[in-house]
Parts: C-alpha cells; structure tokens; sequence
C-alpha cells in the first residue's frame, strides 16, 4: 500500500486519469476488505457515495469541478448526514437517520467531496481508545491487538489503513490529535470557533471543535478551506475574513521559534516517544527553526478542570436525549419518569453515563462554587499560560501523547488511567487555541508518534506551513501499516 | 474524596438515569476515582481570578425577528419513538 494524498486524487481526477466512481469503488472494496478486521467505519453508504460520485463525474466533465470535486471521505459519525444513520458510537442513536446534514458535512459536499460513510467513535466522543463505542472498539492497523486513540480513531484508523484518503473528526480534548499521532497520520483541531458546531452532536460545547484528519498537513490545509468559515446557525461560530490555510504551506521555517513546555517532557513522558519527538524537532531545527524552552505550569491542572466543565457541559448536553422525540425509548416503563430513567439507563454505555453523574453532581445545589467556578478559574490560569509562553516563541511543540498506541481492553476497568493519557492534549482546548498533530517517527514497537504542535489564536497556517515544511524534509507520513 | 451510595442514588435521579443496586456500588467505586482527579484543584488559590467560561470572548448575536425556518415537522417527526397527528406521544403526564 502507497499513500493516496487527497491532493494527488484531486489532481488524477482533474486530468481526467481516473473517475470519482472509479476511486470510490477501488476504496469501497478496500474498506469491504479490511474493516472487518478494524472495524473504523459503523456505516458504509456505498449506494449514496457512488451517486455522489457519478454527480462529480458529470460535473467534471462539464467543466465545472472545483478543488476537491470528486475526492472521497468520511465523516466521523458525530456529525448529521441527511438520509444516512447518524449514531454517535451510542445505543441511544442506533436507529437515528439524521433529517439535516451539519454545517461541516453541507459545506464539504458543495466543495464536490464524496462521503464512503461515517466512522466509528468513542461513545458520544467521550474517551480516548474508541473502546466505547456501542459498535465495537475500533483497532490500530499498525497493531491489531492496540487502540486507536480517541474519540475519532475510527477516522484516523480509516486513513492510515487506505479505506479512505482523509476523514472528519472532533476534537474536545485531543480527539483529532491523539488517534492522528497514535495512527501515524495528521490532523488539526482549528481555534474555537472557525469551524461550525451546527450538526455536530454536542459533548462539550466551550471545548468542542471539528477538524480534518488526512495524511498529511496539505491535505488537512485544503479540507479545513472547505470546513472552516462562519455559519450563523452556531452561536460561537466567528465572523471573520475567509482564510485560505494553504496560504504558508510554502513558507519556510527560517527564523520560527519554536516554545517547548519543560512540562511536556518530563517523568510520565515514554523515553522511546521522547527519543522520536527530539528527532523531529532536530529535523525543524535543520530546516531554520529555534527552539527555546518554555513553561506551561498549570499544566497539572488542566485534566482537573476538565473533567469538571466537559461532563458538566455534557450533562447538560445529553439532557436532550429524553426518548421523546429521537432516539432510544425503553420498551416497557409506568410512567413519564421511568420512561427517561430507563431510555438513558438502557441507551448509554457506562462511560457516557459516569459523566453524566458527574457533571450533575458538580453542577447540583451546594457544590456548583466548589466545582464549576473553581475549574473556569484554574481555566483561565491555564489560557493565560499559554499566552505567557507565547511571548518567547511562535509556536509551541510537544508530544501529543505521552506512548505510542497501548493494548486494547488496557484501560478498560480504570477512567482515571485513561484521562491521565491527555495530559498533553487537553490545555489546549480548554485555551480554545490551533493544534495539530503530525507523524515524527515510531517507538521501540514500531507504533507511530506523533508531534504536537500548537500555535496562538488563527494560527492554523502557520502551524500547517510549519508541519508541511517537517513532511517535505521526512516520510514518517508516507509510511503506512503492513495490513495488505 | 469518596461519594456515599445515597449521593450515587441522588445525582442518578437529577440526571433521570435508572441505577440498579449493583450499577449504583460499581459506579460509587469509579466515581469516587474521578472525583479523587478532580480534588487536585482544590489545592489552589484562585482567589480574584475571572472564571473564564468561554475561549473567546462573544456576544451572543441578535438577528432582525422574522421567520426563517421552514416548516420540516413531518421530518423530524419521521424519526421520533412514537408521533401521531403531528404530536410527540408520551405516557400520560395529568390526570
């Protein structure tokens, strides 16, 4: 298997080399091959992405294709597509065909992409393995027996399997970076705000942002031109200028200072993920970059905080799936009470339902100073750090992960291990500030690692110049997963 | 810090999520985990500090108010557990 950059099918499509419904049908059978064995897709929409694709055909040949007019994708199945099941890795959506599409699905669709079908997903995003999803734990191609990383490892496996060329994700804590940096491929979570939130299942709406996963960061550049941009139906969505985020791809790394967080790298950071993260920085320091130690150290607190505001925000969320009008109704209940009780008792999974009850508890009479305003204070701390650091440097960069991809089932029995996993990741959202992951080589294993790197607000170009720059001078991105 | 069970039982309730008595001790053991995570901010001083509720700074948008939906209940209808005569059925609430 070589690695299909969206860019070089755009570019075959244009020159009439191959068909939308050729490439759809060679991918088509390639996730008919593969994913049982992965399981990253919980829907394939063969029938919808071959008519799609013979639309992009007619329309190529008529002379009217733009970028990525017949290209195909996947969305992460947190995101509503019209006719087509819409799940969210939960129990609670399993027979929920979406009556809309979300902003993000609508917008790629104009652009001419092709969608091959949704992909599989922590529970309502809430995790870091895709072990939660009620369709099954998603597997790491690169090691069958490993996780993906979460919540969108089903997009991030999709891609660096070759079922497909880039995919959708969601990022609230690191759900775009970490599967992207455990697979080996690249992804961006963009500045709170760029990319509408409009039919995208809410988990925790202050940290929530969509993002594309593709293989490399020109890829990334070239969907979130299409996903970016303001929508009036998210009440957070920015009014701002349209960005073509390609526009530094070609900028070189002369002069950019690079930050690094002491606090990245200290004890809990694995010596083989240190040792491929040093040589991706020696690689940007090849090509102009400085790097200069930084601090970041409120970092200790940022998985507290989380974990107040995001179930919070998720107990609040999640209230609307009531049984009522969408969704999962319990079979047998007395009265109106029970029928809630027992819909949400049968349509979550465990993990879904513990951040619930947490949230409810931090957010309940008494305990709501305690809790909730505390960790928007830490939140502040933490957003001001960043700030501070970014007085001395351009961009920050660090592991995204502190291993490589560790042994499904490994986590299982113990949440708290498994929130511990996003230390690096987390902060980030809680700033509302660009990162993205890209691939920096491999561990003792052969597992791949992935740098983080992270840049002020509407800093998603540089960050996609300064990753493009890194893909140029290294293939740890054209390296792919020995699975036929 | 450790939750009681009769706490467990409460926030079920608030949250309308049915616990059965085994489900309620095995969520106590792993609430409790997360609430130990959670205690860490307690160590801090945060006095003075804003809560910052939000990553960017907004205000909410007005618009001019005119209709600009259009009518979809049938679709979203299509999809609900049980509707009849363009209502949402549910168990009897009044008697």
């Amino acid at each position: 298997m070589t690695v299909q950059t969206l860019k070089s099918l755009a570019d075959a499509l244009a020159q009439k080399k191959v068909s939308s419904r050729e490439l759809a049908s060679q991918y088509l059978d390639r996730i008919k091959a593969i994913n049982p064995a992965i399981n990253a897709f919980i829907t394939v929409d063969r029938d919808g992405a071959l008519a799609a694709a013979d639309l992009a055909d007619k329309a190529i040949a008529a002379g009217n294709a733009a970028a990525l007019t017949g290209v195909p994708i996947a969305h992460k199945d947190i995101f509503c597509t019209e006719g087509v099941l819409t799940t969210c890795g939960s129990k609670m959506l399993s027979n929920f065909v979406s009556p809309y599409d979300a902003h993000v699905v609508s917008q790629l669709k104009v652009a001419g992409t092709v969608s091959l079908g949704k992909t599989n997903l922590d529970e309502f995003a809430m995790g870091s393995t895709s072990e939660s999803s009620f369709y099954g734990a998603v597997k790491n191609p690169w090691k069958l027996d490993r996780v993906p990383g979460g919540s969108s490892g089903g997009s991030a496996a999709a891609v660096a399997a070759g079922m497909v060329p880039a995919a959708t994700g969601t990022d609230t804590g690191g759900s775009i970076r970490q599967p992207a940096g455990l697979c080996g491929i690249t992804g961006i979570k963009p500045t709170y705000g760029v990319v509408s939130r409009y039919g995208m299942i809410a988990y925790a709406s202050s940290l929530d942002q969509g993002g594309p996963m593709a293989h490399t960061a020109e890829d990334c550049a070239l969907l979130l031109n299409h996903m970016a941009g303001f929508d009036a139906r998210d009440s957070t969505s920015l009014e701002r200028p349209v960005e073509d985020y390609t526009a530094d791809l070609n900028k070189p790394l002369q002069g950019l200072r690079i930050g690094l967080p002491k606090e990245y790298f200290g004890d809990g950071l694995a010596e083989d993920v240190r040792t491929a993260i040093e040589g991706a920085l020696a690689e940007l320091r090849k090509l102009g970059a400085t790097t200069v130690e930084v601090s970041l150290p409120n970092t200790h607190l940022a998985i507290p905080a989380y974990y107040v505001i995001a179930p919070a925000e998720a107990s609040s969320n999640l209230s609307r799936f009531d049984g009522v009008r969408y969704g999962h109704r319990a079979a047998q209940y007395k009265d109106l009470a029970e029928m809630y009780s027992k819909s949400r008792a049968e349509g979550f999974g465990g993990e879904v339902k513990r951040r619930i009850l947490v949230g409810a508890y931090v957010l309940s009479h008494g305990y709501y100073d305690a809790y909730y305003i505390k960790a928007q204070q830490l939140r502040c701390l933490i957003a001001q750090d960043f700030q501070q650091a970014l007085q001395s440097c351009d961009i920050i960069a660090g592991p995204v992960a502190p291993t490589a991809a560790w042994g499904l089932g490994q986590m299982a029995d113990d949440p708290v291990q498994m929130y511990l996993a996003d230390i690096y990741t987390i902060a980030v959202n809680l700033a509302g500030l660009p990162a993205l992951s890209t691939p920096a080589g491999f561990s003792n294993e052969g597992l791949p690692v992935g740098l983080q790197l992270i840049g002020n607000y509407f800093g998603e170009a540089r960050l996609l110049g300064a990753a493009h720059q890194l893909q140029q001078a290294t293939d740890w991105h054209l390296r792919t997963p020995d699975i036929g | 810090m450790s939750l009681s069970l009769e706490e467990v039982g409460r926030i079920a309730r608030l949250a309308r999520i049915e616990l059965t008595p085994q489900d309620a001790e095995a969520t106590q053991a792993k609430l409790s985990g997360i609430f130990g995570l959670i205690e860490q901010m307690q160590a801090v001083d945060t006095t003075g500090i804003a809560p910052m509720s939000h990553p960017q700074d907004l205000v909410q948008r007005l618009r001019t108010d005119e209709v600009t939906e259009t009518n979809q209940r049938e679709a979203f209808q299509a999809v609900a557990p049980e509707a009849e005569r363009g209502l949402y059925l549910v168990p009897k609430v009044i008697e």
